[in-house]
């Protein structure tokens, strides 16, 4: 008999059908990967499992775990089950413990209130598991307080929390997206021992393919609340019988065909830019009251350059310093020492004014499609913006004219600039986001993350724009991702950031597929590929 | 990547008025302030009785047809003078905010794009206004340059200033890092015209909200001010000096105090119920800032 | 936390600096002869001249700033004309009144509105929370000093309970003394509850809303522990910050209360010292309740440190 075992689960939400018809079953022991792109219902599912959804909600149909009627049981006996046969772990591990209580205080909460265990023994348990998390005693005391920790750290609290009373069955609800990938190995290597070894149920949720098909034994695929595909991984994923499943599938080892643009002979022997033994301090936390604080170097001493229409890519863990440093490349900030050269002039020494004209040579693409556009602006007036850095201002119709253009190539209608942000999803968001920064023909696009807030089969569509683009403008790119598929798909060369400096750089395909620096082996060993993982689970089966 | 992500859409002027008259608190609150302005204002023109006309015959004359809420002490209508009373309130409090927005706002806005230096001068000017027991120093400002409207104004607009620049900067700094106004600076615009183009705009409804709440308070602060004696002066009638006149003769007449502290708290609730609504509307997430 | 702490008492100290120079400067600036007022119009140009040297009116400003500050930081205010007693001595005498009111007022409205907030946020969207948030929407547009007449008429005039105004003073001994203090406390704190019961409720519900809430759901703790747990300690630090705020507007409500029920307490020492231009009182007892804020304020900084240890960083 299954352990946990959905029927025809309906879920609304204030009148919003949510879940129709969803069907799921796990086993003891097994590892369930239920996959979806963003608005699918996979968070939703989990918390009808934990009964944790909001008030307006209205479920029918069955849920059964260990054969307790889920949907029909009393608040008092969800509150037994939870955290003692069901745990769970969330997504943002920055926001998921309680930053009053010490770490030892929120992991033997749980045990005490469902063991009936006294403080002591509570404890000694809360000290076990954070020691079988990776968070030893010694380094970890019980009374560290969250703020006291990493994301990644804190993640291992949460799995703690969860894994105390070696529950039946874990929940883990996107437990790596907010890490990076190195941390996201860690983590989910940690989740598959501690499944092993408790010889617990893990359901598994992810919107990526590569991390489900790594670790789950069966795949649940969902869209727009209904179950597309259900099977054993490999078999699903390597048939595709679901045209769905082929769409997600594809987009996810999705390469964009580029066309390269011929660079004249002039572009290819001068720099576009250059970075020269740049260093970037903050000030340091302050550690006692006469001493004078020691500063942070985010970026220490990064030197190299970028011809017109190079795409190169910038990867690192996150805190390595890229995004400092790609603020400094838009001279948003300013180095502590070095010298930032755009065509040969110092952009890193100039005032605003000076600096006025050299701006529309480089733009800028950022990560979220939803807080890159002020709200209250129509999309004529967001793509124009960067029109201000033009010598000549255009007039009105020749700027709905420079617009329409923009949006045209972008792929979007002329029409749509008289729509305001909103009405557009995250994808066409993103394209907008590009339209803006082509528009004053700048020889160099520096995209930060601009990808990694997208579904799969959106991003393989802006991959594709980003290709396109650089074959027909000749427009160079720096992507600063921290994602190596995309640095794979879009980039001829790649540098490796670490602790703010550049560890390692070369031709993209040289440097991923051998890297050499510690840091470059960490991130690809780490990074999730769908190929590799479904040929290793194939090999497995024989 | 989560499921159904939250985001603060902007709904056009249009759906955000439909929005605003379905809800409960701001219909009340409409309402109510749309009366009371609408009833300063009709005091323009008419009213049952002349306000400045004493009949000593009709002296505290309890409730009756003639007199609905009354007369005072002077034989006055008690509802003609709430009305005109109407005028001098609001005319003070809209004037205190007024001052406080002009002056606080662009200071917050400033502090916000400056940084530095010169926020943590204007914060700390901040901190010691808000150090001043406002209504002990509205006091010694009236009591200094004489009681009187004009002077009531500035008292209490005095200590808008620091709320609008709080309320101003805190809006402001969280729009500095986010990507649009990046993506200004990246497209070349100073700090003034990114502070036009992309803050205001974006902190106009937690303003308004601040600014309805400013109101009601200024509203009782003036009745404060006028119930010491500090704040319009007779015969110009006002709701404060109405309930400082009944005081003493509460015994006899207790409606001289009942109807214009009434008058107040109507006043001050549709206020509030109004900014409570304004809030809920234009901008639920913003009340999350911490 | 130290460096917390020291950040914070620079802070307070900066601020008294500025608002002594303030006061003292504004008042500076004020038509009128204190000597002249002392003496009455009557008096000779020999004696106004000689009354204006033992006053030290002829010295330069800035001496006299300086000097009434140093003064005040070794207890001397200075003398009142009107009283001709020391200024320390008039507040002496009336702080008995002002801060036992003021005390009282806080802690009734603390009492009333923390669990009153807490109870509506428990019980969101129904009857308990609709009822006590619209009693408090209320009580947030009502006048203290309205409040006031309206109590004094119910419990003084009709009832006969409790005295109308007036204050026998503590030597009448305690029951009475705070018999003639319990209406203005009421008055004074019950506005404030309706605000700080509002403040309390918001802060609940935000926290209520946060990730580690649903941690500790996912736990099995039930919702009420969930509340008193975990919610509550986090939703103090907005409610701290709001109940510092208005120890200030109690300090100021007192002016108007006092009054309103003839205490002869602080406030109603500096509204006639006003009326009467005693600058030297109404300098003095600004500057005092200035410092009251600036020492509150600083209560409620070692308070959120308390509370939330991402405050208490030390190395």
């Amino acid at each position: 008999m299954s352990l946990l075992e959905i029927e025809n689960l309906r879920l609304e939400i204030g009148g919003t059908p949510i879940l129709r018809d969803i069907d799921l079953s796990i086993a003891e022991g097994e590892v369930m990967g239920l996959v979806g792109e963003s608005g699918s219902g996979k968070s939703m599912t989990a918390l009808t499992i934990m009964r944790l959804l909001p008030d307006a909600a209205r479920t029918s149909g069955r849920v059964t775990f260990d054969g307790i009627d889920i949907l029909a049981a009393p608040e008092a006996a969800m509150n037994r089950l939870r955290g003692d046969d069901i745990g769970m772990v969330f997504q943002e591990p920055m926001t998921a413990l309680n930053p009053v209580k010490t770490i030892g205080e929120q992991v033997a909460e749980g045990i005490r209130w469902h063991a009936g265990a006294n403080r002591a023994d509570a404890e000694q348990t809360a000290r076990q598991i954070l020691d079988r998390v990776g968070l030893p005693e010694a380094k970890f005391p019980l009374s560290r307080f969250p703020h006291e920790l990493s994301g990644g750290q804190r993640q291992r609290v949460v799995i703690a929390i969860a894994c105390a009373l070696k529950p039946k069955l874990l929940i883990a609800d996107e437990p790596t997206t907010a890490l990076d990938v190195v941390l996201q190995k860690q983590i989910l290597e940690l989740l598959r021992d501690l499944v092993d070894e408790q010889k617990m149920g893990l359901l598994l949720i992810s919107h990526d393919l590569a991390v489900v098909a790594d670790m789950a034994d069966r795949i649940t695929i969902m869209r727009h609340g209904e179950v597309m595909e259900e099977g054993e991984t490999a078999r699903t994923l390597s048939a595709q019988v679901h045209p769905y499943t082929r769409q997600l599938a594809l987009a996810s080892m999705h390469v964009p065909d580029r066309k390269k643009h011929a660079p004249s002979a002039d572009d290819a022997a001068r720099p576009l830019l250059s970075v020269e033994n740049v260093v970037r301090h903050y000030p340091g936390r302050r550690t006692s009251l006469f001493s004078r604080p020691e500063p942070f170097r985010a970026v220490d001493g990064v030197s190299f350059s970028i011809r017109a229409s190079q795409s190169v890519a910038l990867v690192g863990r996150s805190g390595c310093g890229k995004s400092t440093l790609a603020r400094m490349i838009l001279a948003l900030d300013r180095p502590t020492q070095g010298a930032i050269r755009l065509n040969g002039a110092e952009v890193s020494a100039m005032s605003e004014t000076e600096l006025k004209p050299h701006r529309r040579d480089i733009q800028v693409v950022f990560q979220d499609p939803y807080g890159s556009f002020n709200p209250r602006h129509k999309v004529e007036r967001l793509v124009a913006e960067p029109l201000h850095l033009l010598e000549k201002q255009p007039g009105p119709a020749e700027r709905r004219e420079m617009v329409a253009a923009a949006l045209h190539e972008v792929g979007l209608q002329p029409r749509d600039m008289d729509k305001y942000p909103h009405e557009f999803s995250g994808g066409q968001r993103q394209r907008i986001s590009i339209a803006r920064a082509i528009i004053t023909r700048p020889r160099l696009v520096v995209a930060d993350e601009p990808v990694s807030a997208l579904d799969v089969s959106i991003r393989a569509q802006v991959l594709d724009l980003f290709a396109e683009l650089n074959g027909k403008l000749g427009v160079a790119y720096l992507f600063i991702t921290h994602d190596l598929t995309v640095a794979r798909a879009i980039t001829d060369d790649v540098m490796v950031m670490h602790e703010g400096r550049i560890v390692e750089s070369g031709k993209t395909i040289d440097v991923l597929d051998n890297p050499q620096s510690e840091a470059a082996k960490a991130l690809v060993a780490a990074a999730p590929d769908l190929h590799r993982a479904l040929q290793k689970r194939l090999a497995e089966q024989g | 990547m989560t499921d159904a992500p939250l985001h603060l859409e902007q709904p056009g002027w249009r759906s955000t008025l439909r929005l605003a008259f379905a809800n409960r608190s701001f219909m009340i609150g409409f309402v109510i302030t749309a009366l009371v302005a609408a009833m300063a204002l009709v005091s323009y023109v008419w009213t049952p009785y002349d306000v400045t006309h004493l009949i000593v015959a009709d002296r505290m004359k309890g409730l009756s047809a003639q007199h609905p809420f009354g007369t005072d002490h002077f034989g006055r209508d008690i509802l003609s003078m709430i009305m005109v009373g109407a005028r001098n309130s609001i005319a003070v409090a809209v004037v205190a905010v007024a001052v406080g927005m002009g002056i606080g706002v662009p200071l917050g806005c400033w502090a916000a794009a400056r940084g530095g230096w010169v926020d943590e001068t204007l914060m700390r000017f901040n901190d010691v206004v808000f150090a001043f027991p406002a209504l002990l120093s509205a006091v010694m400002i009236t009591a200094i340059f004489g009681p009187g409207a004009v002077n009531a104004i500035i008292a209490i607009g005095i200590f808008n200033i620091p709320v609008f620049a709080r309320v101003a900067r805190a809006g402001a700094l969280s729009l500095w890092p986010r990507e649009y106004v990046l993506a200004a600076r990246a497209a070349g615009k100073g700090k003034t015209l990114i502070t036009i183009e992309h803050i205001l705009p974006n902190i106009a409804s937690i303003l308004l909200v601040q600014g309805t709440i400013q109101f009601a308070l200024g509203i009782l602060a003036e009745a404060g001010l006028s119930y010491l004696g500090l704040g319009a002066q007779p015969p110009m009638p006002s709701w404060g000096r109405m309930l400082f006149d009944a005081q003493t003769r509460m015994m006899v007449a207790p409606h001289l105090a009942i109807f214009p502290g009434l008058a107040i708290v109507i006043t001050v609730l549709g206020l509030n119920l109004l900014g409570d609504g304004l809030r809920d509307v234009l901008d639920p997430r913003l009340r999350r800032q911490r | 936390m130290i460096a917390f702490l020291s950040k914070r008492l620079g802070i307070g100290l900066v601020t008294l600096l500025v608002a002594s120079a303030v006061v003292f400067f504004v008042l500076e600036i004020l038509p009128g002869d204190p000597a002249l007022l002392m003496l009455g119009m009557n008096a000779t140009p020999e004696a106004l001249a000689s009354m204006r040297e033992q006053m030290g009116l002829n010295d330069p400003v800035l001496v006299r700033y300086f000097s009434w500050i140093g003064g005040m930081l070794v207890g001397d205010f200075g003398r009142s004309f009107t009283y001709s007693s020391p200024v320390i001595d008039l507040i002496a005498e009336r702080v008995v009144v002002s801060l036992p009111l003021a005390i009282i007022s806080l802690i009734l409205s603390t009492a009333i509105a923390i669990p009153v907030g807490i109870f509506a946020a428990a019980r969101r969207g129904r009857m308990g929370d609709t009822v006590s948030m619209g009693v408090a929407q209320v009580g947030v547009a009502i006048p203290n000093f309205w409040f006031a007449l309206l109590l004094v008429y119910v419990f003084a005039v009709w009832l006969r309970l409790l005295p109308s105004g007036g204050f026998p003073g503590w030597g009448a001994g305690v029951w009475p003394g705070l018999k003639a203090l319990i209406l203005p406390a009421i008055a004074l704190a019950l506005p404030q509850a309706a605000i700080l019961a509002r403040v309390t409720r918001s802060a609940m519900l935000e926290v209520l809303g946060e990730d580690y809430i649903r941690t500790a759901r996912a736990k099995g703790m039930p919702r009420r522990y969930v509340l008193w747990r975990h919610a509550l300690r986090n939703a103090m630090i907005p409610v701290l910050t709001i109940m510092g705020l208005q120890f200030a507007f109690l300090l100021a409500g007192t002016i108007i209360i006092e009054n309103v029920f003839y205490l002869p307490g602080l406030g109603r020492l500096v509204f006639q010292a006003i009326t009467q231009r005693d600058l030297i009182v109404v300098e003095g007892v600004i500057m005092l309740l200035v410092a009251s804020v600036v020492v509150v304020n600083l209560v409620v900084d070692i308070l959120y440190a308390v509370v939330d240890p991402r405050l208490r960083v030390s190395a």
